[in-house]
Parts: C-alpha cells; structure tokens; sequence
C-alpha cells in the first residue's frame, strides 16, 4: 500500500511544480478532448496536425518580440493559426481547390516562415521549446491561460454543438432551414487553434495535437454514442497525462512525449479491444454469424 | 404563395447546369421535376432552398418563409457514420422552433416519437443512425418532414433504391400532404410513380423541355427531345449573347 502511495500519489503531494504540472493536463483534457472528437467526427483528423505547424511562425513572432514570453507567443500563435484558417477558407471557397488541400498549402508556409524566424533569432534550445514544450514547467499564468481557454471551449462548444454536428451529418438540411453552416465551421477552426495555443506551453505545438487526436479516436472505439465519447475522451486525456508525468517523474523522461505515448498505448490497446469499433470484438462477431 | 422561377441560370465552374429556366410551380398541388441524369434537377431544389447561388435569374418562393420549406436531401450527401441517434436526427426537423441553442423539450421529443409512429419506426427511436437500412432510413427523414410540417415540401429523389413497400408507403405520404393542400416539388426517375401521383411535371434538359400537366407534358415526342438534348451535352454550352435568350 505504502509502495502505490510512493508511486502514485507522492509525487504530486510532495512537489508542487507536479499538481501544477495535474492540474493543467486536467484542464488540456477538459479542453482538447472534446476538440478532438469533434475533429474525428468531422473527418478531419489530420487538420489539428496541420494547424498545429501553422501556430509555429506566431509564436516565433512573438518570442522575437518579446522573449521567452507566454502571452506574446500565445498571442502570435492564436493570430498565425487563425490567419491560415481564415486563408484557407477563403481558397477553399473562392477556388476548386478542397479544404485539406487548401490547409495543406498554408499550413506549409506558415511552418516554412516559422522555421526561418526561429532559426534566424532564436537558439535550438527556444526552437525545442516551442516545439515540445514543458509540462513541467507550467507557471501561473500558464495554468490560467490554459484553463481559461478549456472553459472558453467548454462554453463555445455547448452553443455550437447543434448546428456544428447537424452541418457534419447533412448540411444542405442546415442550408435549407436558413443557417450558416460555414459560421460554425470558422468558429469551431478558431477554438482548435485556441486549444493548441494553450496546449503548447505544456506540451509543444507537436505534442498538443497528441493530446488533441489520441483520446479522441480512441474514444470512438469505445462509444456509440457523442455523450459517451465526449466522457472517454476526456478521461484517456486526464489519464494519460497522470501516468505521463508519473512515467517522466520516475524514469526521468521528457513530460510531452511520456504523456503522448501513454495515450498511444490505450489507443492500440483499444484498437483490438474495444467493443464498439475494436478489431478483436469485430472479428469473433463475424465468426459467430459465419457458424 | 407561389413559387416562381425567373430565367434561373446555375453553373458549376462555368458549366450551366440549368440554364434559363423561366415558369411557376403549381401552389397547393404535387409537382414532378424529370428528365435524364445531369439534367439539373437537384441544382435546381438546391437553388430554390438557397443552398446555391445563381448565376442569374432567381428562384422566387412568394409567401412562403424560411420555415414553410422542407427540403428532403439525396442520401448520399448525408454522412451516417455519425453518432446520432434517430430520435435526435427527427428531432432536428424542430429547427425553426429550437433553433441552433433552444431546447427541444418533452413536447418536441413527444412529436418526433409521433413523426416516427407515422413512418412505421416507432421502436427505432434510440438505435445509431448507422445502423438504419437506407429505406428506413429514408423513412426517418420523411418523419423529419413530418415534423417541419411545412407548406412547400422539396424532395431530391426519394424513391430512388427503395423497395416496393418503402416506396408504397412514403408515396401516401405525400397523397396526404397533397390533400392537406401542400405545395410538394420532386424529383423523380420513375414514370409510373409521376404518372399516378403527381398531376404537373417540369420536364427538364438543363432547359425546360416542357411544363404542365403531367399527361401533357410526358410525351414521347417530349421525352425524346429531353433525351437528344442530353446526347448533346458533350459540346460546349450555347454561349448566350444577350442575357436571357439562347441564340
């Protein structure tokens, strides 16, 4: 008992940069999840990948500026993020060109004049950070920002829920009835960019996505319904990140990648076992038809 | 409370796909949209509900506001992988009371259970809309229309792939909804199915071939001019000189 205590429980009890470290993956948790699902849902999986790049020149921007500053990097992030979104809208809409193509394209650039900021101003060292961050050494106001925007989300997402899910599953029903299937749309690509803004002081803007997508699709392994996936999602977020820091508190490994990898894991895991969309569960089934 | 269509062109990257089309549907009464595939039909309903933009023209629905229309989509363009539920999908036929934020309530669930008594699939209420064969499936959307109980009723080929009972009984559904003095606009593939049903049909070739009474307007003299009018697609469209008149 005493031995789980120390493995478990200590070292959040003991160090306060750890239940520092808890309390913002609760709330990336609380936040991305949800995000994530939705992503999944709307077959665009691959898109918070691509905005995640596309944050990198912003925040560059805004270490340039301003040093190793939280607020001015998520503010240059939040800014990068949305331009590509909004340029990628545009194209898509003013052009034959599809919306995964059209984010492919500006996501590229962005990430090609974000490299080339950092490289001209910043060392690797900043470069490193900027791209796997620190769970670790989340401060205050890094709390506050990352569980400001999970609440953000949280509230956004209640009032988009309907006519962002009713616009995935048949918009020209959404058109017919007079609404704006792609207002909703722009508002729920700002949210992702806001979730990833705040997941990359903790994890780094690679890593963010992980913490975005991983709990998601796993979630849609286990649920057949939004309500369940919604609470899955959230939980294999929170759990990954506990055993993440525990992982990087005792084996001495880097939070972000520790963290990512235990969600991969409950995501294969999942892949042959979970009963609503898991290989194995699916296989024996269609034994049992076959006899 | 009419629906007019005034030299209505829409066009795909330049490419019309109706072109010119000029006249007014019966209010009150069941029209037919037909004609071959790539004829327009569909760009058509999608231009009347908004959906698309004309080039020129316009579709004009006189008397009737946002929530007198129901439109019925083709199935294809609905993604059923999703995790809703039938009863929550019927449901979202309440749009114009709910709308994006409002509560659908006891009552409105109340009348989605109805809806879905009406269509015969009562006890399907809480399974995933994936697990729906398409004809029942289109039997809960024709409950979402039901519940839009709307007074201009557009639907984008029902019938297609349905089964003999299926289409049975969703066709008397739309004999009441005429009876019920419903303006109801469909497009169909099926000569029979216009022939008992629908007393007007707008044949169409991206042009109109011929509109009025259905048993004036399916011809085999028109019908033939529909189907060469097709053959010819391969060329490049007419270019109109003067906006408004093929020449």
């Amino acid at each position: 008992m005493q031995h789980l205590y120390d493995l478990l429980i200590a070292p959040f009890v003991d160090f306060a940069f750890m239940r520092r470290a808890l309390a913002g993956c609760l709330a990336l948790s609380l936040g991305s999840g949800p995000i994530g699902l939705f992503l999944v849902m709307r077959r665009m999986s691959l898109m918070g990948d691509a905005m995640s790049h596309a944050v990198l020149p912003g925040a560059a921007v805004g270490f340039m500026l301003a040093g190793l500053s939280l607020p001015a990097m998520s503010l240059g992030g939040f800014v990068a993020g949305v331009l590509v979104a909004v340029l990628a809208g545009l194209a898509t809409r003013f052009s034959s060109i599809k919306e995964d193509a059209s984010f492919a394209a500006f996501y590229l650039l962005s990430l090609a004049i974000g490299v080339l900021l950092v490289s001209k101003s910043g060392s690797n060292v900043d470069l490193m950070h900027i791209l796997f961050g620190s769970v670790l050494a989340v401060d205050d106001a890094a709390l506050y920002l990352v569980s400001g925007v999970a609440s953000v989300t949280l509230i956004c997402l209640a009032f988009i829920y309907r006519p962002m899910l009713l616009e995935s599953l048949d918009p020209v029903f959404l058109r017919s009835v007079g609404a704006r299937g792609g207002l909703w749309h722009m508002a729920f690509l700002m949210l992702v960019v806001l979730n990833l803004v705040s997941g990359f002081q903790a994890l780094g803007t690679l890593m963010a996505v992980g913490l975005m997508m991983l709990p998601a699709i796993t979630a849609r392994l286990w649920s057949e319904s939004v309500e369940g996936m919604l609470v899955m999602a959230v939980s294999v977020a929170f759990v990954s990140g506990m055993a993440g820091l525990l992982l990087s508190y005792h084996f001495e490994l880097p939070s972000g990648p520790a963290i990512i990898l235990v969600a991969g894991l409950f995501y294969l895991f999942s892949l042959l076992f979970a009963p609503a969309g898991g290989a194995l569960p699916r296989y024996i089934r269609a034994r049992h038809f076959e006899s | 409370m009419t629906v007019i269509l005034d030299n209505l062109t829409v066009s795909y990257q330049r490419h019309p796909a109706v072109h010119h089309v000029s006249g007014s549907f019966v209010a009150g009464d069941a029209t037919a949209i037909f004609g071959p595939n790539g004829a327009g039909k569909s760009t058509l309903l999608k231009a009347m509900i908004g959906a698309l933009t004309p080039d020129s023209g316009q579709a004009r629905l006189e008397g009737f506001a946002r929530q007198d229309i129901a439109y019925l989509p083709q199935q294809s363009e609905i993604d059923r992988s999703l995790p809703v539920s039938v009863l929550d999908l019927v449901a979202s036929g309440l749009w114009h009371r709910t709308g994006p934020f409002g509560k659908v309530g006891r009552a409105g669930l109340g009348q989605a259970m109805d809806a879905l008594e009406q269509v015969g699939l009562a006890d399907f209420a809480p399974r995933a809309i994936s697990a729906l064969s398409s004809g029942q499936f289109q039997r809960v959307l024709f409950a979402r229309i039901l519940l839009q109980d709307a007074r201009l009723i557009l639907l984008d080929e029902p019938f297609t792939a349905m089964d003999a009972k299926t289409t049975f009984d969703l066709l008397e559904l739309v004999r009441r909804w005429k009876e019920e003095g419903r303006t109801i606009i469909a497009v169909l593939h099926d000569y029979e199915q216009v022939r008992a049903y629908f007393p007007h049909t707008l044949l169409l070739a991206r042009e109109v071939v011929a509109w009025g009474r259905t048993e004036q307007v399916l011809t085999d003299a028109n019908l033939k001019r529909a189907v060469d009018t097709a053959a010819h697609w391969q060329d490049r469209a007419a270019v109109c000189r003067v906006d408004g008149v093929n020449v």
